[in-house]
């Protein structure tokens, strides 16, 4: 059962933009665009209406569209393709949903469960929080989008635990396949100042 | 031993320690901030990240354990852009007001930032600001500049021996603070200040007054208990301005007790400048050099030689007691004595009245019995040597205890109260638990040394010693002496042994059996009770307890005006410096004993300090080696009858933060008194 190096079966949790949340387990491999249609009822508003997915829990990269047509829920095939099976607590999200702000929201909740004990991750996430919110306004600068980029990567791998790995990656990889709809917004509020 | 490899060059270093140390020893720089040697492991700062081999991610070196064939890099690329990512996110939240801040100048992070920083800021959002906590009259708080490395807590939990620090809330609203900000109640409590990597705690005292670059530092030592710490004394012009702690492994770490710390400023104030004769009114009239030495003169040639009484004080150096004997021996006045309180020991025999298993003893003791001692209050550093060897031993320290229950900061059993229960020691329960051990260490304080009952708490506490540990190498049978100038003056045999069996001196002052009685710098008397005919003759330099008695006053400087040799509780002469000049026409002591010895046509042999000091050295070679313990042999007991009184053996130390005219003058530690003792 399952694919080369990953075998076994899992315990897929899907929530999120579909019809029919559910925990199932599957084997390990089996395709995400299966397991989302198979056993969730689909997206919400159909397969075309999906945005992105985060295939591992809310702290690793978002998968977008194109992504997510053809990867497999395994933990080779996902760092593959940029992201990680982790808990492998999927959640989908479709076009209706703001995915900057989705983001920043967990920024929030890295910053909130932040122990404090290790410095990249008690100054960082706070720093995170905070810039992702005004990205969230469009009140950014590109640079400061940069910067932003840079400050996930000066906390990842510098501390204790993963907590600070976890608050870096979404942001990555928002960045990583959205940065283009966030320097839109940017364009869209400076014409209007 | 391990081979490792710190960039590319092949190192053997010890096993066990781990990379940063290993990096020290390499003559490799790794900056840090929560890593501290004497301190338990945090790796929480993040600064020492380096590079290991076969690691995808950066290692905290101080963390991290050594072992064969590891290959560590500290120049890469990696480490640079870690260390600067962690500086940088230490300065976002930091207020960047070093102008302002009593650590500037000698900050770790301001330091580590010009070499591991970035130099410019990138954050834009809301600083943090946290409210200042109140931690009592010796810490200032500026907690907005703490970057949560936690020593602070570490060494208050594992040094100190006090819970009341800690942290608050979470991620980024941590905030240290003590248990509802309540002041530390520590004797050891201030060494925090040093700890601190920012400056975020600051000495109160201390706060605004200079900056370090401007402060003459001087090397000399500690004269508030008799262990002797190794300090710095940092002056500006003619003030000390502070007091920190010089590494000394041997004697106190690098702690040093907050009365060490902060009683200088006692030296500012109740000077006495000036002489004084007390007049046929009772008033005290200001009296010049030659009408004082006059007066002394006629009192030396006209009193019987037997009726002169002379004390000293608890905290003179020896080469003033040397020089008063040299004169007293000369004129024969033979009754001396340099304990006010008079504390038992066998006169020439030095294993009775020192600390034998010496400071270092206590890190290879296994077990501790403590007789009459309140040791947090009487020697606050030893105390932290006993609880870290008590923390770290692998099997249980047991640690007993004989007298007054005070607080300590290690469990204790305790055997009882009063000398009576000196006797449980016989006990098989007792007795098998010392026959386990091999390096015990006996400790007995001044409450039992000044008991009435001393002589037989000495003799029963060495026969039980001597029963068990007669044949071993180890001498571990200890006295702990609490003031500084004690062991020197006993050394320097500064005591009439006739007085010393008969135990009767002090009675024989109050009674009136002397006419005059010279006290140098001795403030400890109940001076009440000596009776008015008899004329007191008092040199010091604070106006204490004894000025209100004295019927003449000879102004003397005080320790930090002259240099002077001092021997700890273990035995150990080592020289308090010069840090500045004494009040004007103000004489050294030993000075002022060649003036009245030349009027008399006495010659003591001596014209300049130099002389005096290389006499001393002829007469007690001891004492000529600096920072050497002399070897001394155990006792034997003496067979005599116990006589125990059944009473408390309590500690003659009541307020820690007042033991003697200095500290009594210091506002710093008034404040602490009574903040520590209106509760």
């Amino acid at each position: 059962m399952g694919t080369k190096n990953n075998s076994g079966s899992k315990i897929f949790c899907i929530s999120g933009q579909v019809n029919k949340p559910c925990n199932v387990e599957e084997e390990l491999g089996v395709p995400l665009k299966y397991l989302i249609q198979k056993y969730a009822g689909d997206v919400i508003g159909g397969w075309d209406n999906l945005l992105a997915i985060v295939p591992g829990g809310s702290s690793v990269p978002l998968l977008p569209k194109h992504v997510c047509e053809d990867v497999l829920m395994d933990f080779d095939s996902l760092k593959d393709s940029g992201s990680g099976l982790g808990t492998a607590g999927v959640i989908v999200i479709n076009k209706q949903t703001n995915i900057v702000k989705f983001i920043a929201r967990l920024s929030e909740f890295y910053k909130h469960e932040s122990c404090g004990q290790c410095t990249p991750c008690r100054e960082g996430t706070g720093w995170l929080m905070r810039m992702m919110d005004r990205v969230v306004d469009g009140d950014v600068s590109r640079e400061e989008i940069d910067l932003l980029e840079e400050v996930t990567y000066q906390i990842e791998g510098h501390t204790i635990c993963a907590l600070g790995d976890a608050a870096a990656w979404p942001i990555q990889g928002l960045l990583k396949h959205f940065k283009n709809d966030i320097i839109k917004n940017i364009k869209k509020k400076s014409k209007v100042a | 031993m391990v081979e490792i490899f710190i960039d590319g060059k092949s190192f053997e270093v010890d096993d066990g320690i781990t990379v940063i140390q290993a990096c020290e020893q390499a003559g490799v720089e790794i900056p840090r901030f929560c890593y501290h040697e004497k301190l338990s492991i945090a790796g929480n700062c993040r600064m020492c990240l380096v590079e290991m081999e076969n690691s995808a991610k950066p290692v905290a070196s101080c963390a991290m354990p050594v072992a064969q064939g590891m290959k560590i890099k500290t120049n890469t690329e990696m480490v640079t852009k870690a260390r600067k990512g962690v500086m940088e996110f230490l300065l976002i939240n930091h207020p960047l007001d070093c102008p302002i801040c009593d650590q500037g100048g000698e900050c770790d992070l301001q330091d580590q930032a010009m070499a591991y920083g970035s130099g410019i800021g990138r954050y834009v959002e809301q600083k943090r600001a946290v409210k200042d906590k109140n931690l009592g009259p010796l810490i200032q708080t500026h907690m907005t500049r703490c970057i949560h490395c936690t020593r602070c807590i570490r060494y208050a939990e594992e040094v100190a021996g006090n819970d009341q620090l800690g942290a608050l809330n979470r991620g980024e609203d941590t905030e240290i603070t003590s248990f509802l900000e309540k002041s530390i109640d520590s004797e050891m409590s201030a060494n925090v200040i040093d700890l601190c990597p920012v400056g975020a705690l600051t000495s109160k005292p201390y706060e605004y007054v200079a900056r370090p670059w401007e402060l003459k530092k001087t090397q000399s030592i500690d004269v508030f208990d008799a262990v002797g710490s190794n300090i710095r004394m940092d002056s500006k012009g003619d003030k000390i301005l502070r007091v920190l702690p010089r590494i000394n492994e041997d004697i106190n770490d690098e702690w040093i007790s907050d009365k060490t710390r902060f009683a200088y400023d006692g030296l500012n104030f109740q000077r006495i400048d000036k002489f004084y004769i007390r007049s046929s009114n009772n008033k005290l009239k200001e009296g010049s050099e030659e009408d004082t030495i006059e007066i002394i003169k006629n009192k030396l040639l006209n009193t019987n030689k037997n009726n002169i009484a002379s004390l000293i004080g608890n905290s003179i150096d020896c080469e003033s007691i040397f020089s008063f004997k040299l004169l007293l021996d000369k004129i024969g006045a033979l009754n001396y004595d340099c304990r006010q309180d008079e504390s038992f020991f066998l006169p020439h025999e030095r294993s009775s009245y020192i600390f034998n298993s010496r400071i270092t003893g206590i890190d290879k003791s296994d077990l501790c019995v403590l007789i009459g001692t309140d040791i947090k209050k009487e020697a606050p550093v030893l105390s932290s040597r006993i609880r870290h060897r008590y923390l770290n031993y692998e099997k249980p320290y047991q640690i007993f205890r004989i007298g007054e229950q005070n607080k300590t900061i290690f469990k204790t059993i305790d055997l009882g109260i009063n000398s009576k229960s000196l006797l449980k020691m016989k006990e098989k329960k007792f007795s098998d638990i010392l026959s386990k051990s091999s390096n015990p260490i006996f400790i007995i304080g001044q409450g039992a040394m000044c008991a009435e009952d001393a002589e037989s708490i000495f003799n029963f506490s060495l026969m039980i010693y001597n029963k068990h540990f007669k044949n071993n190498k180890w001498n571990g049978f200890n006295v702990l002496q609490n003031y500084s100038g004690r062991v020197g003056a006993l050394d320097l045999c500064f005591f009439n042994k006739k007085n010393v069996l008969s135990k009767s001196f002090i009675k024989k002052i109050y009674d009136g059996k002397f006419d005059t009685l010279f006290l140098v710098s001795a403030d400890e008397l109940d001076f009440e009770k000596i009776p008015k005919k008899t004329y007191v003759v008092y040199f010091g330099h604070h106006g204490d307890r004894a000025v209100k008695r004295a019927d003449l006053i000879v102004p003397i400087s005080c320790f930090t005006e002259k240099e002077g040799i001092y021997v700890n509780l273990e035995g150990r002469p080592q020289i308090s410096r010069q840090i500045k000049l004494p009040l004007p026409s103000v004489d050294d002591f030993s000075e002022f004993v060649r003036k009245i010895g030349s009027s008399l046509n006495i010659e003591l042999n001596f014209k300049t300090f130099e002389d005096l000091r290389k006499l001393m050295f002829l007469q007690n070679p001891n004492l000529s080696k600096i920072n050497e313990i002399s070897d001394s042999k155990l006792t034997e007991n003496k067979k005599i009858k116990n006589n125990f009184i059944v009473k408390e053996i309590k500690s003659p130390i009541k307020n820690y933060y007042m033991t003697d005219s200095v500290s009594r003058s210091s506002p710093v530690m008034s404040e602490c008194s009574s903040n520590f003792f209106s509760k």
